[in-house]
């Protein structure tokens, strides 16, 4: 693809440890809301940081980049403990918010953040060439922001927090409100970092992304971390492996059935199973045995979704 | 249905405080504030009138007018001051007509009685034939010369039956009685012409002399009205200004930014500096239209208004960002200034000139931004004053953007690291 050709990877990515931080607490007044947080974000990967509302997580990403300070805990970065100024320098920040003038043009703004990063003036120039080929947005350069849709809006806000080419960058939300198509766009971006050598850690709602995109995904809840690993890795410890089986009857069973638990009534019944060819043919003849027969049947892979209720018992969204 | 919305609008209003204040608060202060600058001339309200005398006359009779004029409780009489550039405790000399007209001329004082040689012999005289007792007057002060005229004919007329140096065998026993307007008497009830203060009859024809020139004197005014109105919409502009960093907040960007190598010092030297250069371009473009369209002598004055316009914009600049940085919306903003500026822009003489309130209020009006502001632009376009005779004016400027910096930056440090 053309877009991540543009940027060169600096090095292969050495799998060790770029930003971490270890037994983070913070309170606000009575507030506690980091509660012993760590994570590690190593280097070359995506890493997902999710939690439901309220779990700490923008908190988090606030401590890392030393807008917040810690009651107790420690921030490394490339494996020293770096004064705020500094952490803030080498990090790519992307806020939640279209954080742009709305008034500047896209060339405007990208010529404004690079500067405040500290880009030099000889670079500045091909930077925001690169960002407006990068976002796509090359060819409404000299637009004002204000007329750009949510998703053009999107793609600048990341890119105004990389042009002094950080290694590590931090995206809080950097989909959110945006089309599917819009987020594709914008994965596409972000893949492209990581080409270049950028370690990335992310935080969304979209749990479906954060499989499909993410290396590994860390779980926070209530100030801490619940969870943290690659999805094969969270799954098995928490929901366990295989497949669920879900069949819906012509009519409610007679009795309950032996190898299933009880849906949500006496038509629909769910079975656990590793080996989907091997249990399956058992589990049919077991509903056949009851006089019922099978008007539907879901054969479902445990995801995310049902790791992430699993470890805090609750919506992304509650 | 409607009680409901009621009861909402009730509670919103209830709980936004600023809101409250502009409702309650605002109208109750403009009030007190126009009832004392407009509403009680006679309670005290209108100040003695400070008169400088130079006697070059020197005869006994203008002795005798001179203590009847310090005997006037409408007036405020010097006949003495120290010279100028003399050591602070040197001894004051009596005034001479130079002197006087300095002091005049800088604003110490709205008008000077030169009682020149020969006058004694020819007082009094009620053909109107005698010797002219000059008025140097400020035209910043257009009462002043009315109220002196008429207690001039007082003090002649008290002289003439005999006080208040009543028992020397020189003082005059006798004459006619000249009118004799009260203290709080109104511009044109005297003095009907500002070059020939006398009526026939008066027992001392007086002319008026304005130190500095007649001719600009609608410019003059104009200037006046120019930095009072520059000044007072200069403050909403900055305070407008330093809003944005109220919009910064909101939008995002205050926090980018500050995530960037630009720290909270940086962010607001950059907003006050941009705050600054505004404010200068503001009074500046309202000047030069002053200049284009009602003839106010800027060119000549360049320098002084530069000096000027730059401490002010300065200090304008500093005080938007305090609001700003003291405020946690924008609508809480235009709250405060609204509250804030109207008041200073009232009692420093934005919107009426503080020489013509009280002495109380025009002390009070110290307080605010906007009195030491216009003193310095009268200073420079009504006294032709020297850049350096700004020094008060740009001193406390300067010392108030300091203060403004300083409290701005305090106040910032809710949107650095918590």
């Amino acid at each position: 693809m053309a877009l991540m050709s543009e940027v060169p990877r600096r090095q292969a990515p050495t799998g060790t440890a770029v930003l971490e931080v270890r037994g983070a607490e913070k309170a606000f007044g009575a507030t506690r809301a980091l509660l012993g947080a760590s994570l590690e974000l190593r280097d070359g990967e995506c890493l997902a940081l999710l939690g439901p509302n309220g779990a700490g997580k923008t908190t988090l990403l606030r401590a890392l980049t030393g807008r917040v300070r810690l009651d107790r805990g420690a921030v490394r970065m490339f494996g020293r403990e770096l004064p705020a100024e500094e952490r803030r320098a080498a990090l790519g920040i992307v806020p939640q918010e279209i954080a742009v003038y709305p008034l500047l043009s896209a060339r405007e703004n990208l010529d404004a953040f690079g500067r405040l990063h500290g880009v030099a003036p000889d670079r500045l120039r091909a930077r925001i060439d690169w960002a407006l080929a990068w976002t796509g947005l090359a060819e409404r350069a000299r637009e004002p922001v204000e007329k750009f849709s949510g998703g053009m809006k999107r793609r600048l806000n990341i890119a105004c927090g990389v042009l002094h080419e950080p290694r590590v960058v931090l995206l809080d939300e950097p989909t959110v409100g945006v089309d599917p198509q819009s987020r594709e766009r914008i994965y596409e971006m972000l893949d492209a970092l990581r080409e270049g050598g950028a370690s990335l850690l992310l935080t969304t709602h979209h749990l479906e992304e954060a499989e499909r995109r993410c290396d590994r995904i860390v779980i926070l809840d209530h100030g801490h971390e619940v969870a943290e690993g690659t999805l094969a890795e969270l799954i098995e410890r928490t929901v366990g492996g295989g497949r669920d089986v879900v069949v819906h009857l012509d009519r409610d069973a007679a009795r309950p059935l032996d190898g299933f638990e009880r849906g949500a009534d006496a038509r629909t019944w769910r079975a656990r199973v590793r080996d989907v060819a091997g249990e399956l043919p058992g589990l049919l003849g077991r509903v056949a045995a009851s006089q019922a027969r099978v008007e539907d049947l879901e054969i479902r892979r445990q995801g995310l979704h049902e790791v992430f209720l699993h470890l805090t018992g609750r919506e992304l969204r509650e | 249905m409607i009680g409901t919305l009621l009861g909402i609008s009730r509670t919103n209003l209830r709980r936004d405080r600023v809101a409250l204040a502009m409702v309650f608060v605002l109208p109750i202060m403009f009030f007190s504030i126009f009832a004392a600058v407009f509403g009680r001339p006679s309670s005290g309200g209108m100040s003695r009138v400070r008169l400088l005398v130079a006697n070059e006359d020197g005869s006994d009779m203008s002795r005798y007018l001179i203590e009847a004029l310090k005997a006037d409780p409408g007036l405020g009489v010097s006949d003495s001051a120290k010279a100028a550039g003399v050591d602070a405790h040197a001894a004051p000399a009596p005034l001479t007509r130079e002197r006087a007209t300095a002091l005049v001329r800088a604003g110490d004082a709205p008008i000077a009685l030169v009682l020149p040689k020969g006058w004694g012999a020819t007082f009094p005289n009620l053909t109107g034939n005698g010797l002219r007792a000059e008025l140097l007057a400020d035209p910043s002060d257009p009462v002043a010369r009315h109220v002196v005229a008429g207690l001039l004919q007082r003090a002649a007329a008290t002289v003439m039956r005999g006080g208040p140096a009543a028992g020397t065998s020189t003082a005059p026993s006798a004459g006619a009685a000249p009118s004799t307007p009260s203290p709080g008497a109104k511009p044109g009830a005297g003095a009907p012409d500002l070059a020939d203060a006398s009526v026939a009859g008066d027992p001392v024809p007086t002319h008026v002399t304005e130190v500095l020139g007649r001719s600009r004197r609608g410019g003059q005014m104009i200037s006046f009205y120019a930095a009072g109105i520059a000044v007072m919409f200069l403050l909403f502009s900055c305070a407008a200004g330093g809003g944005a960093l109220l919009d910064e907040q909101d939008s995002g960007t205050l926090e980018r930014v500050l995530n960037t190598r630009v720290g909270m010092n940086g962010l607001l030297a950059g907003k006050w500096l941009h705050l600054t250069f505004m404010g200068v371009l503001q009074i500046t473009v309202m000047f030069t239209w002053g200049m284009l369209a009602f003839g106010l002598d800027l060119t000549r004055h360049l320098p002084g208004f530069f000096v000027m316009t730059a401490a002010t914009a300065a200090a304008a600049a500093g005080f938007g960002l305090v609001l700003a940085t003291l405020s946690r919306s924008r609508q809480q903003l235009m709250g405060f200034a609204n509250l804030i500026i109207l008041s200073m822009s009232a009692l420093g003489g934005s919107m009426f000139p503080r020489f013509l309130m009280s002495p109380t209020l025009q002390k009070i009006g110290l307080i605010t931004f906007n009195a030491w502001a216009l003193d310095g632009f009268v200073k420079v376009f009504w006294r032709d004053a020297p850049i350096v005779a700004l020094a008060p004016q740009v001193g406390v400027l300067v010392a108030l953007t300091l203060v403004f910096l300083a409290v701005a930056r305090m106040l910032a440090r809710r949107w650095e690291a918590a």
